[in-house]
């Protein structure tokens, strides 16, 4: 007896679950490697997974086995020149492996533990616990998105949503009462008939009465319909409003001759994790790119991260373009407006008071948030300054310090920490 | 006999194909006499069969992180090319369930049939070892409850606490093996029947152990008895039965992780044998096909190719090389028991007098049946088959600076050889000796184990990793101790360790 079974159809994936919990289990070192990682990638490599390495030594299942020393006798094949009592000296290396007493099992010694992890897995873990400040959920758009719930029963629809218990509830109900007249009467007749039967007499002409009455009423109950198109109920669906949380980001990035081709790239590469992080999380969030020497310009996704133009600075340009995008298209009590400012920190010195005045009282009462970062090696200079004042007064500006590579995926990730407070 | 037509032998299979080389194979192994469970073949993809290779063997697995890291090794060596896949992965079950990989060929798919359907299939059903120590079917059911169960546990007690406790399991897995009383069968209805019986029951008798061993300190007068009274070397069944803490779906856990071992036990004690009968058959099968004329030239060819590489032995100095090939010593053994059987020497003769000029298929029927790897060797291993293997003994003495060659393939050395290679298929000489010989039930309730050494070969540094696990299990302290030099006992590793020891008791 034999039965055959095509199983390629099945599941191919029995082993997700488990392949999670190994995740699960090595987050932390996996996490570590993550963020080492994030800082070795091209600019634009945004698209592929990452391997990931563990060392061994980490993973080891240990069990009692046998280690080293003592009397080893073993046999092997293909003896080619050996007679019994020769003496070979002991091959050096063998003594380390056998100190280790796994290397034969799987061949492959201590190498580390090297795997590939998908670009969802890499990105779930690259922006873990990072969210948005001060996002809030209550503005109903115009365009307000819709979930279709559930909402009772209706007596029209289309055959696909038809409910059967509903109906079918519907349809026991419906015979009940129309046949519980004549039920009544048969059962009175019935009665009747068995009484004629044990009479005495043979009373056939009264029987036959009683039959034929019997048997009209029967033929009357099952004569009403199973089913009638009466009975049917459908499932009702009603669509229902959610309230949605719209949101803009500027990004704002220097591109004057000062920043040089190192610290261009830092920027990118900062830009690049924000804009990752944004289309991950929020999918309906709008990025506003915004790139500045002595002039600002919005520009598109590719010319943000590709274009090379250059020039002196004057940021306040940026900041006031920005101001006048907010005012023409993003209402603030529409829109949930974040912003975000590189630059490696010159700019012409009478224009960052300017810069601070247009922050403070157009940007930042309009903005839930708004970070500046600082791509620089040397000492701060006047923008900083003029910022640094504010911070200290704000809580929804906050100003970092970039210095190498190094550094961006930190500093990323203090800048977006999801409080505590509200993820209470 | 009738002519019958001969099979298509185009390297695509199908279905009709599949059965047709199928039933053709199943009357050639009637006429072998190979009595099998009823087959299930089940056809899979390449990604299926690396998730089969990860549940290690299992057709139904538990969630665990370490069949996660099995997977994720197999899926990497595999997408790098270093590893090809199993032809097949079969399962001692009723039905014996056996996977065939949709890229094999027609002719490997009829090889793998022969091989695991019939042969690995009726080695499950014969074997004593199997016979006696697992019940094939049952185990689906049980393997069932089990994730059933954990997964349960999962939900109720969190995933981390079940995983820490399936980690202490597992790190003890190997000594949780009855090796010489047989365990009850196991079936799933009666498993959950008894189960809810079995918490209540289990706690009740740890508990007493417990309260009487409180009730000897108070009258501090009775001699101490020891316990338990024998040492005990199936550590798992030990925890579960006695450990004081452990929760009762702790020792669910325990249970069932020591029934899977058991499960697994009699595999690993007859490696040689499985896959020498299940090639010595698919051998046997494929040849009496082709001698009936049913299968082409162009059929045995790509056979014997796959053939040669399974059952392929380098010699010692390849660097290729890493041991003896189970499947070739135990395919190269059938055969020659078949040739001792119909073409004796004059030696074979004076070495298997018992044996020489028989049936052969009596002979290997008998074999299969009642003997396990080392006395499978240390019976059947001929003189012939050590000088064609070439084998020689090297023996490694760790006081000496040198290896000495202790016995080669002559004749002064065949008796050795022999002895030596069926110990080395000796598990209860591979795996660590440990026994459990006290437990302090009336004092600190502390774990007292042994370490017997093996031909002085010392236990390896992760015992330490493994004490800790058990530490975990067992809740108070856990030592191991170690006959020395000089016949006194030395504690080798504990936990928790000495100096935490000394931190605790300063802060008490």
């Amino acid at each position: 007896m034999t039965n055959f079974i095509d199983r390629r159809l099945n599941s191919k994936n029995k082993s997700t679950v488990n392949r999670q919990r190994f995740i699960r289990r090595y987050k932390s070192q996996i996490k570590q490697a993550v963020s080492e990682a994030v800082n070795k990638r091209g600019v634009t490599d945004i698209t592929s997974g990452e391997n990931i390495t563990i060392t061994k030594k980490d993973l080891n299942e240990p069990v009692f086995h046998q280690g080293s020393g003592g009397i080893k006798d073993r046999i092997h094949p293909g003896n080619d020149q050996f007679t019994t009592g020769d003496h070979i000296v002991r091959p050096p290396q063998q003594q380390g492996q056998g100190g280790q007493g796994n290397a034969s099992d799987s061949g492959e010694g201590d190498d580390d533990f090297v795997f590939t992890i998908s670009k969802d897995e890499y990105l779930q873990l690259l922006f873990e616990d990072l969210e948005l400040p001060n996002l809030e959920k209550n503005q109903l758009d115009k365009i307000t998105n819709y979930k279709t719930v559930r909402s009772g029963y209706c007596a029209e629809g289309a055959a696909s949503n038809i409910d059967i218990v509903k109906s079918l509830q519907g349809s026991i109900a419906r015979r009940i009462a129309m046949t519980a007249d004549k039920r009544r009467k048969l059962k009175i007749l019935e009665a009747e008939l068995t009484l004629l039967a044990q009479d005495r007499h043979e009373n056939t002409l009264a029987k036959n009465k009683l039959i034929t009455a019997i048997g009209s009423l029967k033929d009357k109950i099952s004569k009403v319909p199973f089913i009638d198109s009466f009975d049917l109920r459908y499932r009702h669906y009603a669509k229902q409003a959610v309230p949605t949380s719209k949101a803009v980001m500027f990004c704002i990035m220097d591109v004057s001759g000062s920043m040089d081709q190192a610290t261009k790239d830092i920027a990118k590469r900062f830009y690049i994790l924000l804009y990752l992080f944004l289309t991950r999380t929020y999918e309906t969030i709008d990025v506003i790119y915004i790139r500045h020497h002595t002039q600002a310009k919005e520009v598109d996704e590719h010319e943000f991260f590709y274009s090379q133009e250059t020039g002196g600075t004057i940021a306040s340009s940026a900041l006031e373009l920005m101001i006048e995008i907010m005012t023409q298209r993003y209402n603030e009590k529409e829109w949930n407006i974040y912003g975000a400012q590189a630059s490696d920190g010159d700019n012409w010195a009478d224009d960052s008071p300017h810069c601070q005045q247009l922050m403070h009282d157009s940007i930042l009462p309009k903005t839930r948030y708004f970070s500046y970062i600082e791509i620089t090696q040397r000492a701060h200079q006047s923008l900083w300054q003029q910022y640094a004042q504010i911070a200290d007064t704000d809580n929804t500006f906050s100003i970092e310090h970039i210095k190498t590579v190094a550094d961006i995926y930190p500093v990323f990730r203090a800048l977006f920490k999801r409080k505590k407070v509200q993820a209470a | 006999m009738t002519k019958r037509e001969r099979l298509d032998d185009s390297s695509d299979w199908t279905f009709a194909k599949l059965e047709q080389y199928q039933s053709e194979i199943e009357r050639v192994a009637q006429h072998y006499r190979l009595d099998t469970y009823t087959n299930q073949i089940e056809v899979i993809t390449a990604e299926q069969m690396m998730d089969a290779y990860a549940g290690v063997g299992m057709p139904i697995g538990y969630n665990h992180w370490t069949f996660g890291k099995k997977f994720i090794q197999t899926e990497q060596t595999y997408k790098r090319g270093q590893m090809g896949l199993a032809y097949e992965i079969v399962i001692n079950s009723d039905p014996c369930i056996a996977y065939l990989m949709e890229e094999n060929s027609m002719a490997v798919q009829a090889l793998v049939m022969a091989h695991a359907c019939y042969g690995h299939n009726s080695f499950f059903k014969g074997n004593y070892l199997f016979k006696s120590w697992t019940d094939a079917s049952s185990i689906i059911d049980y393997l069932l409850f089990a994730k059933k169960y954990i997964a349960d546990c999962e939900n109720k007690q969190g995933i981390d606490e079940v995983e820490a406790c399936l980690d202490a399991c597992h790190a003890l897995m190997n000594h949780g093996v009855d090796r010489y009383k047989r365990p009850q069968k196991i079936s799933m209805e009666a498993e959950i029947k008894r189960q809810k019986e079995r918490e209540s029951y289990l706690q009740s008798q740890v508990n007493m152990l417990w309260r009487v061993g409180a009730d000897n300190e108070k009258e501090g007068t009775k001699p101490k008895a020891t316990f338990p009274t024998e040492p005990q070397e199936n550590i798992l069944y030990f925890i579960e039965k006695n450990a004081p803490l452990l929760k009762p779906w702790q020792r669910e856990l325990v249970r069932i992780v020591r029934k899977i071992s058991q499960y697994f036990y009699p595999q690993k004690q007859t490696q040689v044998m499985n896959e020498g009968w299940a090639c010595f058959w698919h051998y046997t099968i494929l040849n009496h096909l082709y001698d009936e004329g049913l299968v082409t030239d162009k059929f045995m060819l790509e056979f014997l190719h796959s053939h040669t590489n399974v059952v392929a032995q380098v010699d010692y100095n390849s660097r290729y090389y890493s041991g003896i090939n189970p499947y070739a010593l135990g395919f190269n053994m059938f055969i020659d028991i078949r040739r001792i059987c119909e073409n004796p020497s004059e030696e074979d003769k004076l070495w298997f007098p018992d044996i020489a000029g028989s049936n052969w298929l009596d002979t290997v029927h008998f074999a299969m049946e009642n003997f396990k790897d080392e006395s499978f060797i240390s019976q059947f291993l001929s003189p012939k088959l050590m000088r064609d293997f070439k084998l020689f003994h090297l023996h490694d003495d760790s006081d000496k600076n040198y290896i000495e060659v202790g016995a080669i393939h002559n004749q002064g050395g065949y008796q050795k050889i022999r002895t030596m290679l069926s110990d080395q298929y000796n598990l209860s000489n591979l795996e660590a000796n440990i026994q459990i010989i006290n437990a302090d039930v009336s004092g600190d309730r502390s774990l007292t184990l042994r370490y017997i050494p093996h031909q002085k070969v010392s236990l390896a540094d992760s015992k330490d990793e493994v004490l800790k696990h058990l530490y975990y299990l067992w809740k108070f302290d856990v030592k191991l101790l170690q006959e020395n030099k000089h016949g006194v006992d030395e504690i080798i590793a504990q936990c928790p360790k000495p100096d935490e020891l000394a931190k605790k008791k300063a802060t008490l």
